[in-house]
């Protein structure tokens, strides 16, 4: 990686009594496509604040394509665009109106980079002339990232893009965010949603104002420590009681449908885990060994204790 | 500048999508002038009277028509007996019972004197005291009039009103309605609207563009600096056109001191919204703080002259009242710049103050 172009060095944020963020450090490399991922609380709105110079932290240093966010917040302002987590736009004006006039907040109009937003853009132009308070949630998201691209920022922030949005849009949202990045914008986005890691170069997993690991959601899979069995039965909840009492397991977290059982290797086999059930009374188990997603990862490194 | 006139345009257009703004701006000056002009006068015209008249003599008579043809008064009632007069004030359409004394015309000319009774309904005891003056004005006029030749000497007061003669409540209002209605618009619209970009969030889309904290500030205030204008105007038109409010000082020094004074109050509305997030809070600050002291402290409908010593210095730190004062002494008493010199230079004092915190206050950054 050459010169990073977001580069965060042990940084530190204080509210009253809570600690937003507690002693961060990350690079991000220029045109790539960077995952917060963490729970509500979890720091991401702070860091993106700090990034896009709303926010002074209390101790670090960060800097944005070389520029320091405190000394020269100015030039970061020209050059970074962002998209709240809130839907921030004009309600009461147009679609149009509001590309238009944060186009103009910028110093260009939609002709000159029509062509950035244009695949995006496209989208809701049919709808060009309707009040954007009067738009979808996935037409909103789509608009408000039309808009913090117009002036063709070189660092894109994202906070939480897609939270509130159905499943569809939110997939085509991380679809025109690759095509994106294919032009060589950086890209931080934040996101609730783990099943969204996988879909980032790097992941950032943060909870409570830490970041746990960094790395490639291969990464971040291939290091899941335990094994995993994925097991199925007709009483669901009263099976991941059960399941937490046998000995050997390590954790149990309801996976959809079925219990995602953790435990060390050679703990325990799937065969005795039947048996123990069968026993307890449940019909219809079913005991498959599955590999790891991105959420049992999370999971185990949320419960593990903390790496000093 | 490009910039600037995108801002200002957007601006315009959450105004005029807004039809409460919209009341607010234009229903507003018209519907508080009605209310001033027609509803809330306390000038006195066709005041409900009752006459107890026993004697019924070519004085007494003479004396009623006076009374009734002033134009103040009309005769609600004659009343038969001493006993009716406590009744018809109580039924609280007669705000004056006028009672000669029996045989009026015979003593008068007898003793040289004769009795009049004249009684107030004190309940709205302004009114009372100003009735009962008309009254006995009118009848001091008469008896100058009936005795002139007879009395050697006589000093006769000459009572001259002057620029307001005819002691029109207009006089008063229209200036009052000005420092109101302009503090009103420039002062809580503009905090209202710089806190409501705070409260979606679009602040933060500001503050991250390129663009300059003063240029945000001074794009969401410019069209209210010109909408303040044009209800000024309209202000100061119906109260010419419909009240004859007189303008006789320059109309031009009239429009300055009136753009003085909304930079003045605009720079307030830009502190208040700068030293709050929520737009509840910046209009209940608006409201408390601004609107009441200028209607109560400004001299606007109480007489500064009157209060207690403490509330008179809290006057003195109103802007609205040296407003009042600049504008009352333009229209009504015709003066240049060389009169109120003093006050415009306090209005540009405060103007100057205002903008200097709210520079300082300024947040380049959120909270």
């Amino acid at each position: 990686m050459s010169v990073p172009s977001v580069h965060v060095q042990q940084l530190t944020k204080r509210f009253k009594d809570t600690l937003a963020l507690d002693d961060i450090s990350f690079d991000v490399g220029r045109g790539e496509l960077f995952g917060f991922i963490g729970p509500d609380g979890a720091g991401k709105t702070s860091l993106f604040r700090i990034l896009t110079t709303l926010l002074l932290a209390d101790a670090g240093i960060c800097t944005v394509e070389g520029f320091d966010v405190v000394k020269d917040y100015r030039q970061i302002r020209k050059i970074s665009g962002y998209m709240p987590g809130k839907f921030s736009l004009y309600q009461d004006l147009t679609v149009e109106e509001n590309l238009k006039f944060f186009a103009t907040i910028f110093g260009t109009t939609i002709r000159e980079n029509y062509d950035l937003v244009k695949e995006i853009y496209q989208q809701i132009e049919p709808f060009k002339n309707r009040k954007a308070g009067k738009l979808s949630g996935g037409m909103k998201q789509k608009l408000a990232l039309s808009c913090a691209m117009i002036h063709k920022p070189e660092v894109l922030f994202l906070d939480e893009p897609t939270t509130g949005v159905d499943a569809v849009s939110r997939l085509e949202f991380w679809e025109m965010l690759k095509r994106l990045k294919a032009s060589g914008i950086t890209i931080l986005v934040s996101t609730p949603y783990m099943d969204e890691a996988s879909l980032c170069d790097r992941v950032a997993l943060m909870q409570s104002g830490r970041i746990m690991t960094i790395s490639t959601p291969q990464e971040v899979i291939s290091n899941y420590p335990l094994s995993l069995l994925s097991v199925k039965s007709g009483d669901i909840y009263t099976l991941l009681g059960e399941l937490r009492e046998y000995p050997g397991v390590h954790s149990v977290y309801a996976f959809g449908q079925s219990a995602h059982v953790a435990y060390q290797k050679n703990d325990i086999t799937p065969e005795s885990l039947h048996f123990f059930l069968k026993s307890k009374g449940h019909k219809q188990v079913e005991i498959i060994e599955t590999v790891a997603n991105i959420e049992d990862c999370f999971m185990e490194l949320m419960t593990s204790p903390m790496k000093e | 500048m490009k910039r600037f006139n995108g801002f200002v345009i957007k601006e315009f257009y959450h105004i005029f999508r807004d039809y409460r703004t919209l009341l607010i701006l234009f229903g507003m000056p018209a519907v508080q002038m009605m209310l001033f002009g027609y509803v809330l006068t306390n000038e006195i015209k066709d005041a409900k009277i009752a006459i107890y008249d026993p004697s019924g003599d070519v004085v007494t008579r003479k004396i009623s028509d006076k009374i009734l043809s002033s134009g103040y008064f009309i005769l609600e009632r004659n009343l038969n007996s001493v006993d009716e007069i406590d009744p018809v004030f109580r039924q609280g359409n007669v705000k004056l019972a006028v009672i000669y004394e029996p045989g009026f015309a015979q003593k008068l000319e007898k003793r040289g004197k004769a009795r009049i009774q004249l009684i107030g309904d004190a309940s709205d005891p302004n009114t009372a005291n100003m009735l009962v003056n008309y009254a006995s004005g009118i009848i001091s006029n008469y008896l100058i009039s009936m005795n002139s030749e007879k009395v050697p000497i006589q000093i006769i007061p000459e009572v001259r009103m002057m620029y307001n003669g005819e002691l029109k409540g207009v006089y008063m209002f229209v200036p009052g309605l000005m420092a109101m209605l302009l503090m009103l618009i420039s002062a809580l619209m503009t905090s209202l609207s710089i806190t409501k970009e705070k409260e979606l969030g679009t602040m933060e889309l500001l503050l991250v563009s390129p663009m300059e904290p003063y240029q945000i500030i001074i794009g969401k205030v410019f069209p209210y600096v010109f909408l303040a204008f044009l209800d000024a105007c309209i202000i100061l038109l119906l109260g010419h056109l419909v009240f004859g409010m007189p303008i006789m000082g320059s109309i031009f020094l009239l429009l300055l001191e009136s753009f003085l004074y909304i930079c003045m109050a605009l720079s307030l509305g830009i502190l208040i919204s700068n030293i709050t997030n929520s737009q509840q809070v910046a209009m209940m600050i608006s409201l408390v703080v601004l609107m009441l002291p200028t209607i109560l402290l400004s001299g606007f409908i109480f007489p500064v002259e009157n209060m207690p010593l403490i509330m008179q210095v809290l006057c003195h730190i109103m802007p609205p009242k040296y407003y009042i004062t600049i504008i009352k002494s333009i229209m009504l008493q015709g003066n240049g710049i060389e009169y109120v010199w003093r006050e415009t230079l306090i209005l540009i004092g405060f103007t100057a103050v205002f903008l200097a915190l709210s520079i300082k206050k300024f947040n380049v950054r959120l909270t």
